[in-house]
Protein backbone atom coordinates (compact mmCIF):
# COMPACT_ATOMS: atom_id res chain seq x y z
CA UNK A 1 0.00 0.00 0.00
CA UNK A 2 2.71 2.45 1.03
CA UNK A 3 4.67 1.45 -2.09
CA UNK A 4 1.73 2.39 -4.30
CA UNK A 5 1.23 5.72 -2.61
CA UNK A 6 4.89 6.46 -3.13
CA UNK A 7 4.56 5.55 -6.80
CA UNK A 8 1.89 8.10 -7.66
CA UNK A 9 3.11 10.70 -5.20
CA UNK A 10 6.24 10.81 -7.30
CA UNK A 11 4.15 11.97 -10.27
CA UNK A 12 3.84 15.69 -10.74
CA UNK A 13 1.37 17.89 -12.52
CA UNK A 14 3.14 20.32 -14.83
CA UNK A 15 2.37 22.33 -17.93
CA UNK A 16 3.54 19.28 -19.86
CA UNK A 17 1.20 16.79 -18.21
CA UNK A 18 -1.61 19.31 -18.80
CA UNK A 19 -1.42 18.70 -22.55
CA UNK A 20 -1.31 14.90 -22.30
CA UNK A 21 -5.12 14.27 -22.45
CA UNK A 22 -5.81 16.62 -25.41
CA UNK A 23 -2.70 15.29 -27.20
CA UNK A 24 -4.01 11.72 -26.85
CA UNK A 25 -7.41 12.94 -28.09
CA UNK A 26 -5.74 14.55 -31.13
CA UNK A 27 -3.74 11.39 -31.82
CA UNK A 28 -6.85 9.22 -31.57
CA UNK A 29 -8.77 11.62 -33.83
CA UNK A 30 -6.04 11.26 -36.45
CA UNK A 31 -6.07 7.48 -36.00
CA UNK A 32 -9.86 7.40 -36.60
CA UNK A 33 -9.60 9.24 -39.89
CA UNK A 34 -6.55 7.31 -41.06
CA UNK A 35 -8.25 4.06 -40.07
CA UNK A 36 -11.36 4.87 -42.10
CA UNK A 37 -9.35 6.15 -45.09
CA UNK A 38 -6.94 3.22 -45.19
CA UNK A 39 -9.66 0.59 -44.63
CA UNK A 40 -11.72 2.01 -47.48
CA UNK A 41 -8.81 2.63 -49.87
CA UNK A 42 -6.87 -0.58 -49.29
CA UNK A 43 -9.44 -3.17 -48.18
CA UNK A 44 -12.39 -1.53 -49.92
CA UNK A 45 -14.64 -2.03 -46.91
CA UNK A 46 -14.85 -1.81 -43.16
CA UNK A 47 -14.24 -4.73 -40.85
CA UNK A 48 -17.47 -5.89 -39.17
CA UNK A 49 -15.74 -5.26 -35.87
CA UNK A 50 -12.51 -3.20 -36.09
CA UNK A 51 -10.63 -5.02 -33.29
CA UNK A 52 -7.35 -3.13 -33.62
CA UNK A 53 -9.15 0.21 -33.63
CA UNK A 54 -11.15 -0.73 -30.53
CA UNK A 55 -7.91 -1.73 -28.75
CA UNK A 56 -6.37 1.62 -29.74
CA UNK A 57 -9.44 3.44 -28.42
CA UNK A 58 -9.36 1.49 -25.13
CA UNK A 59 -5.67 2.38 -24.77
CA UNK A 60 -6.35 6.08 -25.41
CA UNK A 61 -9.23 6.08 -22.89
CA UNK A 62 -7.05 4.32 -20.29
CA UNK A 63 -4.20 6.80 -20.70
CA UNK A 64 -6.59 9.75 -20.43
CA UNK A 65 -8.26 8.21 -17.37
CA UNK A 66 -4.81 7.68 -15.79
CA UNK A 67 -3.70 11.29 -16.30
CA UNK A 68 -7.13 12.39 -15.03
CA UNK A 69 -6.62 10.25 -11.92
CA UNK A 70 -3.18 11.72 -11.24
CA UNK A 71 -4.61 15.21 -11.65
CA UNK A 72 -7.53 14.34 -9.36
CA UNK A 73 -5.15 13.12 -6.62
CA UNK A 74 -3.15 16.34 -6.89
CA UNK A 75 -6.29 18.50 -7.06
CA UNK A 76 -7.51 17.17 -3.71
CA UNK A 77 -4.70 19.01 -1.97
CA UNK A 78 -6.40 20.95 0.88
CA UNK A 79 -6.56 24.71 0.57
CA UNK A 80 -8.66 27.68 -0.53
CA UNK A 81 -11.59 27.26 -2.91
CA UNK A 82 -11.05 28.34 -6.54
CA UNK A 83 -10.05 30.57 -8.28
CA UNK A 84 -6.45 29.48 -7.77
CA UNK A 85 -4.94 32.66 -9.11
CA UNK A 86 -2.29 33.67 -6.60
CA UNK A 87 1.25 33.80 -7.91
CA UNK A 88 2.61 31.09 -5.63
CA UNK A 89 3.64 27.45 -5.87
CA UNK A 90 0.56 25.91 -4.25
CA UNK A 91 -1.99 27.85 -6.32
CA UNK A 92 -0.05 27.16 -9.52
CA UNK A 93 -0.13 23.43 -8.75
CA UNK A 94 -3.83 23.45 -7.85
CA UNK A 95 -4.66 25.39 -11.01
CA UNK A 96 -2.70 22.95 -13.19
CA UNK A 97 -4.27 19.92 -11.46
CA UNK A 98 -7.84 21.23 -11.86
CA UNK A 99 -7.23 22.20 -15.50
CA UNK A 100 -5.72 18.81 -16.29
CA UNK A 101 -8.66 17.06 -14.63
CA UNK A 102 -11.20 19.07 -16.68
CA UNK A 103 -9.23 18.55 -19.89
CA UNK A 104 -9.06 14.81 -19.17
CA UNK A 105 -12.86 14.70 -18.80
CA UNK A 106 -13.35 16.60 -22.05
CA UNK A 107 -10.79 14.45 -23.91
CA UNK A 108 -12.39 11.24 -22.60
CA UNK A 109 -15.79 12.25 -24.01
CA UNK A 110 -14.11 13.50 -27.21
CA UNK A 111 -12.35 10.18 -27.83
CA UNK A 112 -15.55 8.26 -27.11
CA UNK A 113 -17.65 10.39 -29.50
CA UNK A 114 -15.02 10.06 -32.25
CA UNK A 115 -14.70 6.30 -31.84
CA UNK A 116 -18.41 5.39 -31.78
CA UNK A 117 -19.14 6.34 -35.41
CA UNK A 118 -16.06 4.40 -36.58
CA UNK A 119 -17.33 1.30 -34.77
CA UNK A 120 -20.98 1.68 -35.80
CA UNK A 121 -20.84 3.00 -39.36
CA UNK A 122 -19.52 0.38 -41.70
CA UNK A 123 -19.84 1.86 -45.16
CA UNK A 124 -17.19 3.55 -47.30
CA UNK A 125 -19.08 6.48 -48.83
CA UNK B 1 -53.21 41.80 -12.55
CA UNK B 2 -50.96 43.65 -14.96
CA UNK B 3 -49.48 40.39 -16.16
CA UNK B 4 -52.94 38.99 -16.98
CA UNK B 5 -53.80 42.03 -19.06
CA UNK B 6 -50.52 41.61 -20.93
CA UNK B 7 -51.33 37.98 -21.74
CA UNK B 8 -54.76 38.85 -23.07
CA UNK B 9 -53.15 41.52 -25.24
CA UNK B 10 -50.79 38.98 -26.78
CA UNK B 11 -53.68 36.61 -27.47
CA UNK B 12 -55.57 39.36 -29.30
CA UNK B 13 -52.54 40.21 -31.44
CA UNK B 14 -53.54 39.35 -35.04
CA UNK B 15 -49.89 39.04 -36.12
CA UNK B 16 -49.26 36.29 -33.60
CA UNK B 17 -52.24 34.30 -34.88
CA UNK B 18 -51.34 34.88 -38.51
CA UNK B 19 -47.81 33.63 -37.87
CA UNK B 20 -49.14 30.52 -36.11
CA UNK B 21 -51.69 29.94 -38.88
CA UNK B 22 -48.90 30.09 -41.49
CA UNK B 23 -47.53 26.93 -39.91
CA UNK B 24 -50.70 25.11 -40.96
CA UNK B 25 -49.46 25.40 -44.55
CA UNK B 26 -46.99 22.64 -43.70
CA UNK B 27 -49.80 20.17 -42.95
CA UNK B 28 -50.29 17.75 -45.82
CA UNK B 29 -50.19 14.04 -46.49
CA UNK B 30 -48.05 14.04 -49.65
CA UNK B 31 -44.83 15.73 -48.62
CA UNK B 32 -44.31 15.55 -44.89
CA UNK B 33 -41.78 13.96 -42.57
CA UNK B 34 -44.68 13.47 -40.14
CA UNK B 35 -46.83 11.55 -42.63
CA UNK B 36 -44.54 8.61 -43.28
CA UNK B 37 -44.88 5.73 -45.71
CA UNK B 38 -41.39 4.22 -45.46
CA UNK B 39 -39.43 2.33 -42.81
CA UNK B 40 -36.54 4.79 -42.72
CA UNK B 41 -38.77 7.86 -42.39
CA UNK B 42 -40.64 6.10 -39.56
CA UNK B 43 -37.33 5.74 -37.71
CA UNK B 44 -36.51 9.43 -38.31
CA UNK B 45 -39.94 10.46 -37.00
CA UNK B 46 -39.49 8.35 -33.86
CA UNK B 47 -36.10 9.97 -33.21
CA UNK B 48 -37.57 13.43 -33.75
CA UNK B 49 -40.28 12.58 -31.22
CA UNK B 50 -37.72 11.43 -28.64
CA UNK B 51 -35.59 14.55 -29.17
CA UNK B 52 -38.57 16.91 -28.95
CA UNK B 53 -39.88 15.19 -25.79
CA UNK B 54 -36.42 15.30 -24.23
CA UNK B 55 -35.98 18.97 -25.11
CA UNK B 56 -39.37 19.88 -23.59
CA UNK B 57 -38.53 17.91 -20.43
CA UNK B 58 -35.16 19.65 -20.09
CA UNK B 59 -36.73 23.09 -20.55
CA UNK B 60 -39.39 22.25 -17.94
CA UNK B 61 -36.79 20.98 -15.45
CA UNK B 62 -34.59 24.04 -15.98
CA UNK B 63 -37.59 26.36 -15.54
CA UNK B 64 -38.52 24.58 -12.31
CA UNK B 65 -34.93 24.90 -11.04
CA UNK B 66 -34.85 28.61 -11.87
CA UNK B 67 -38.13 29.18 -10.03
CA UNK B 68 -36.83 27.26 -7.03
CA UNK B 69 -33.53 29.17 -7.03
CA UNK B 70 -35.25 32.56 -7.29
CA UNK B 71 -37.84 31.80 -4.60
CA UNK B 72 -35.44 30.11 -2.15
CA UNK B 73 -35.09 32.05 1.10
CA UNK B 74 -31.81 33.81 1.82
CA UNK B 75 -29.12 31.33 2.87
CA UNK B 76 -31.06 28.21 1.83
CA UNK B 77 -28.74 27.50 -1.11
CA UNK B 78 -25.05 26.80 -0.62
CA UNK B 79 -22.25 27.60 -3.03
CA UNK B 80 -21.07 24.00 -2.85
CA UNK B 81 -24.55 22.70 -3.70
CA UNK B 82 -24.68 25.02 -6.70
CA UNK B 83 -21.29 23.84 -7.92
CA UNK B 84 -22.40 20.22 -7.57
CA UNK B 85 -25.53 21.02 -9.59
CA UNK B 86 -23.42 22.59 -12.34
CA UNK B 87 -21.15 19.52 -12.39
CA UNK B 88 -24.03 17.04 -12.70
CA UNK B 89 -26.55 18.95 -14.78
CA UNK B 90 -24.01 20.94 -16.79
CA UNK B 91 -21.33 18.36 -17.57
CA UNK B 92 -21.92 14.76 -16.52
CA UNK B 93 -25.66 14.66 -17.30
CA UNK B 94 -25.40 16.13 -20.83
CA UNK B 95 -22.38 13.90 -21.64
CA UNK B 96 -24.34 10.79 -20.59
CA UNK B 97 -27.50 11.87 -22.46
CA UNK B 98 -25.53 12.66 -25.64
CA UNK B 99 -23.68 9.33 -25.43
CA UNK B 100 -26.99 7.48 -25.07
CA UNK B 101 -28.49 9.37 -28.04
CA UNK B 102 -25.39 8.66 -30.14
CA UNK B 103 -25.56 4.94 -29.31
CA UNK B 104 -29.26 4.93 -30.21
CA UNK B 105 -28.93 6.93 -33.45
CA UNK B 106 -25.75 5.50 -34.97
CA UNK B 107 -27.08 2.02 -35.82
CA UNK B 108 -29.97 3.70 -37.66
CA UNK B 109 -27.46 5.44 -39.93
CA UNK B 110 -26.19 2.17 -41.32
CA UNK B 111 -27.32 1.77 -44.92
CA UNK B 112 -30.08 -0.77 -45.50
CA UNK B 113 -29.09 -3.84 -47.42
CA UNK B 114 -30.43 -4.78 -50.83
CA UNK B 115 -30.05 -7.97 -52.82
CA UNK B 116 -28.91 -8.35 -56.42
CA UNK B 117 -32.53 -9.05 -57.48
CA UNK B 118 -33.92 -5.83 -56.06
CA UNK B 119 -35.15 -3.08 -58.34
CA UNK B 120 -32.58 -0.37 -59.08
CA UNK B 121 -33.88 3.09 -59.96
CA UNK B 122 -31.27 5.48 -61.24
CA UNK B 123 -32.12 9.14 -60.76
CA UNK B 124 -30.09 11.96 -62.31
CA UNK B 125 -30.63 15.47 -61.03
CA UNK B 126 -30.74 18.07 -63.82
CA UNK B 127 -31.48 21.80 -63.78
CA UNK B 128 -34.46 21.61 -62.97
CA UNK B 129 -35.91 18.15 -63.50
CA UNK B 130 -35.29 14.47 -62.78
CA UNK B 131 -34.06 11.86 -65.23
CA UNK B 132 -35.33 8.45 -64.13
CA UNK B 133 -34.24 4.98 -65.31
CA UNK B 134 -35.78 1.79 -63.88
CA UNK B 135 -33.37 -1.15 -64.00
CA UNK B 136 -35.17 -4.27 -62.84
CA UNK B 137 -33.23 -7.50 -62.41
CA UNK B 138 -33.70 -9.95 -65.26
CA UNK B 139 -34.51 -9.47 -68.92
CA UNK B 140 -36.45 -6.60 -70.38
CA UNK B 141 -33.95 -3.80 -70.22
CA UNK B 142 -34.31 -0.45 -68.55
CA UNK B 143 -37.26 1.90 -68.67
CA UNK B 144 -36.53 5.61 -69.03
CA UNK B 145 -38.84 8.19 -67.58
CA UNK B 146 -38.77 11.62 -66.00
CA UNK B 147 -40.16 13.60 -63.08
CA UNK B 148 -42.13 10.73 -61.61
CA UNK B 149 -40.93 7.82 -59.48
CA UNK B 150 -43.01 4.66 -59.19
CA UNK B 151 -41.99 2.02 -56.66
CA UNK B 152 -43.57 -1.21 -55.43
CA UNK B 153 -44.78 -1.46 -51.84
CA UNK B 154 -42.99 -3.80 -49.41
CA UNK B 155 -39.89 -4.45 -51.55
CA UNK B 156 -36.44 -2.93 -51.13
CA UNK B 157 -35.66 -0.41 -53.88
CA UNK B 158 -32.15 0.88 -54.55
CA UNK B 159 -31.94 4.47 -55.72
CA UNK B 160 -28.67 5.22 -57.51
CA UNK B 161 -28.35 8.97 -57.29
CA UNK B 162 -26.13 11.25 -59.32
CA UNK B 163 -26.29 14.60 -61.13
CA UNK B 164 -25.22 16.00 -64.49
CA UNK B 165 -24.63 19.68 -63.78
CA UNK B 166 -24.57 20.86 -60.16
CA UNK B 167 -25.19 19.22 -56.80
CA UNK B 168 -28.84 18.37 -56.18
CA UNK B 169 -30.40 16.46 -53.31
CA UNK B 170 -33.01 13.73 -53.55
CA UNK B 171 -35.60 13.90 -50.80
CA UNK B 172 -38.89 12.06 -50.40
CA UNK B 173 -39.76 13.24 -46.87
CA UNK B 174 -42.33 10.53 -46.16
CA UNK B 175 -40.05 7.72 -47.36
CA UNK B 176 -36.46 8.30 -46.23
CA UNK B 177 -33.82 10.86 -45.38
CA UNK B 178 -32.34 13.11 -48.05
CA UNK B 179 -29.31 12.11 -50.10
CA UNK B 180 -27.03 14.36 -52.16
CA UNK B 181 -26.74 13.88 -55.93
CA UNK B 182 -23.17 14.74 -56.86
CA UNK B 183 -21.83 14.94 -60.44
CA UNK B 184 -19.33 12.16 -61.15
CA UNK B 185 -20.37 10.05 -58.20
CA UNK B 186 -23.18 7.61 -57.43
CA UNK B 187 -24.79 7.62 -54.00
CA UNK B 188 -26.96 4.66 -53.07
CA UNK B 189 -30.13 4.99 -51.04
CA UNK B 190 -32.01 1.81 -50.16
CA UNK B 191 -35.67 2.32 -49.21
CA UNK B 192 -38.75 0.23 -48.53
CA UNK B 193 -42.20 1.74 -48.92
CA UNK B 194 -44.78 0.49 -46.45
CA UNK B 195 -48.07 1.59 -47.99
CA UNK B 196 -49.35 2.43 -51.45
CA UNK B 197 -50.32 5.96 -52.35
CA UNK B 198 -49.34 9.16 -54.11
CA UNK B 199 -46.61 11.25 -52.53
CA UNK B 200 -44.11 13.94 -53.45
CA UNK B 201 -40.36 14.42 -53.42
CA UNK B 202 -38.26 17.55 -53.83
CA UNK B 203 -34.75 18.80 -54.50
CA UNK B 204 -33.26 19.64 -51.12
CA UNK B 205 -30.01 21.33 -52.21
CA UNK B 206 -30.04 24.80 -53.76
CA UNK B 207 -29.26 24.19 -57.44
CA UNK B 208 -30.16 27.38 -59.28
CA UNK B 209 -33.01 29.75 -60.16
CA UNK B 210 -35.77 27.15 -60.15
CA UNK B 211 -34.51 25.04 -57.27
CA UNK B 212 -37.77 25.61 -55.39
CA UNK B 213 -39.69 24.47 -58.51
CA UNK B 214 -37.88 21.15 -58.80
CA UNK B 215 -40.11 18.42 -57.42
CA UNK B 216 -41.47 15.06 -58.52
CA UNK B 217 -44.37 12.73 -57.94
CA UNK B 218 -43.88 9.48 -56.07
CA UNK B 219 -46.38 6.72 -56.73
CA UNK B 220 -46.23 3.63 -54.54
CA UNK B 221 -48.03 0.69 -56.15
CA UNK B 222 -48.91 -2.84 -55.06
CA UNK B 223 -46.22 -5.30 -56.25
CA UNK B 224 -48.20 -7.04 -59.05
CA UNK B 225 -49.62 -3.73 -60.32
CA UNK B 226 -46.11 -2.29 -60.42
CA UNK B 227 -44.76 -5.29 -62.35
CA UNK B 228 -47.61 -5.01 -64.84
CA UNK B 229 -47.02 -1.26 -65.22
CA UNK B 230 -43.29 -1.79 -65.80
CA UNK B 231 -43.91 -4.46 -68.46
CA UNK B 232 -46.55 -2.33 -70.16
CA UNK B 233 -44.40 0.79 -70.09
CA UNK B 234 -41.39 -0.85 -71.67
CA UNK B 235 -43.43 -1.32 -74.83
CA UNK B 236 -43.95 1.55 -77.26
CA UNK B 237 -45.81 4.67 -76.20
CA UNK B 238 -49.49 4.45 -77.00
CA UNK B 239 -51.11 7.47 -78.52
CA UNK B 240 -48.14 8.43 -80.69
CA UNK B 241 -50.24 8.47 -83.81
CA UNK B 242 -50.49 10.96 -86.65
CA UNK B 243 -52.24 14.19 -85.66
CA UNK B 244 -51.77 17.91 -86.06
CA UNK B 245 -49.94 17.92 -82.72
CA UNK B 246 -47.65 15.09 -83.82
CA UNK B 247 -46.82 16.97 -87.03
CA UNK B 248 -46.04 20.15 -85.07
CA UNK B 249 -43.97 18.15 -82.54
CA UNK B 250 -41.91 16.94 -85.47
CA UNK B 251 -41.73 20.24 -87.36
CA UNK B 252 -40.68 22.26 -84.32
CA UNK B 253 -37.85 19.83 -83.59
CA UNK B 254 -39.19 18.77 -80.16
CA UNK B 255 -37.74 15.32 -80.87
CA UNK B 256 -34.27 16.88 -80.98
CA UNK B 257 -34.31 16.93 -77.17
CA UNK B 258 -37.23 14.71 -76.06
CA UNK B 259 -37.69 10.98 -76.53
CA UNK B 260 -41.00 9.23 -77.21
CA UNK B 261 -40.78 5.44 -77.04
CA UNK B 262 -41.97 3.69 -80.21
CA UNK B 263 -41.20 6.71 -82.44
CA UNK B 264 -37.92 7.79 -84.07
CA UNK B 265 -37.47 10.38 -81.30
CA UNK B 266 -34.88 9.02 -78.86
CA UNK B 267 -32.95 12.11 -77.78
CA UNK B 268 -31.85 12.28 -74.15
CA UNK B 269 -31.27 16.00 -73.69
CA UNK B 270 -34.63 16.84 -72.14
CA UNK B 271 -37.17 14.80 -70.15
CA UNK B 272 -38.47 11.57 -71.73
CA UNK B 273 -42.09 12.18 -72.79
CA UNK B 274 -43.10 8.57 -73.56
CA UNK B 275 -45.69 8.39 -70.78
CA UNK B 276 -46.36 12.10 -70.35
CA UNK B 277 -50.11 11.51 -70.45
CA UNK B 278 -50.13 9.50 -67.22
CA UNK B 279 -48.14 12.00 -65.18
CA UNK B 280 -49.90 13.94 -62.47
CA UNK B 281 -47.91 17.12 -62.90
CA UNK B 282 -46.19 19.28 -65.49
CA UNK B 283 -42.75 20.88 -65.29
CA UNK B 284 -41.29 18.58 -62.57
CA UNK B 285 -44.04 18.60 -60.00
CA UNK B 286 -45.18 22.22 -60.22
CA UNK B 287 -48.33 22.54 -62.40
CA UNK B 288 -51.46 20.50 -63.08
CA UNK B 289 -51.06 19.04 -66.60
CA UNK B 290 -54.03 20.79 -68.20
CA UNK B 291 -53.99 21.61 -71.92
CA UNK B 292 -53.77 25.34 -71.13
CA UNK B 293 -50.83 24.86 -68.76
CA UNK B 294 -48.95 22.62 -71.18
CA UNK B 295 -49.52 25.02 -74.08
CA UNK B 296 -48.36 27.98 -71.98
CA UNK B 297 -45.30 26.01 -70.83
CA UNK B 298 -44.31 25.20 -74.44
CA UNK B 299 -44.63 28.85 -75.52
CA UNK B 300 -42.74 30.25 -72.51
CA UNK B 301 -41.11 27.69 -70.19
CA UNK B 302 -39.18 30.39 -68.32
CA UNK B 303 -42.43 32.03 -67.22
CA UNK B 304 -43.25 28.94 -65.17
CA UNK B 305 -39.65 27.91 -64.45
CA UNK B 306 -37.04 30.66 -64.44
CA UNK B 307 -33.72 29.39 -65.73
CA UNK B 308 -35.20 26.33 -67.46
CA UNK B 309 -32.96 25.11 -70.30
CA UNK B 310 -35.84 24.47 -72.72
CA UNK B 311 -36.08 27.24 -75.34
CA UNK B 312 -39.32 29.21 -75.61
CA UNK B 313 -41.60 28.75 -78.64
CA UNK B 314 -43.40 32.11 -78.88
CA UNK B 315 -43.77 31.63 -82.64
CA UNK B 316 -46.41 28.97 -81.99
CA UNK B 317 -49.97 30.21 -81.78
CA UNK B 318 -51.98 29.22 -78.71
CA UNK B 319 -53.94 26.84 -80.93
CA UNK B 320 -50.78 25.17 -82.23
CA UNK B 321 -49.33 24.85 -78.74
CA UNK B 322 -52.63 23.31 -77.58
CA UNK B 323 -52.42 20.82 -80.46
CA UNK B 324 -48.97 19.71 -79.24
CA UNK B 325 -50.35 19.56 -75.69
CA UNK B 326 -53.18 17.32 -76.88
CA UNK B 327 -50.64 15.03 -78.56
CA UNK B 328 -48.54 14.90 -75.36
CA UNK B 329 -51.60 14.17 -73.20
CA UNK B 330 -52.29 11.17 -75.42
CA UNK B 331 -48.88 9.59 -74.82
CA UNK B 332 -49.34 6.75 -72.37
Amino acid sequence: MSERRKWHEGLRVTLWTLIVPPAIWAGHFLLSYLWAAISCAKAGRFATFPTLFVIGTALALTLIALSGWVAWVKARMPGDPPPHEESNEIDRLRFLAKSTLLLAGLSFVGVLFTALPVVFLRDCL
Amino acid sequence: MRRERGDAGAMRNPWLWMTILLGLGACNAEQSTLHVFGAEAREVRRMAGILATGAILIVAIMAALYVRAVRAPEGALSHQGGMRLVLWLGAIGPALILTALLLYALPAMRPRTAGPDDLVVRVDGEQFWWRIAYRPAGAGGELRSANEVRIPVGRPVVFELTAQDVIHSFWIPGLAGKMDMIPGRINRLVVRAEKPGRFRGVCAEFCGLSHALMAFDVIVMEGPAFDAWLDRSRGGSKGARASMGAALFDAQGCGGCHAVRGTPYDATIGPDLSRFGERRTLGAGILPPTLDNIAAFIRAPQAAKPGARMPAYPQLSVGQARAIALYLKGLQ
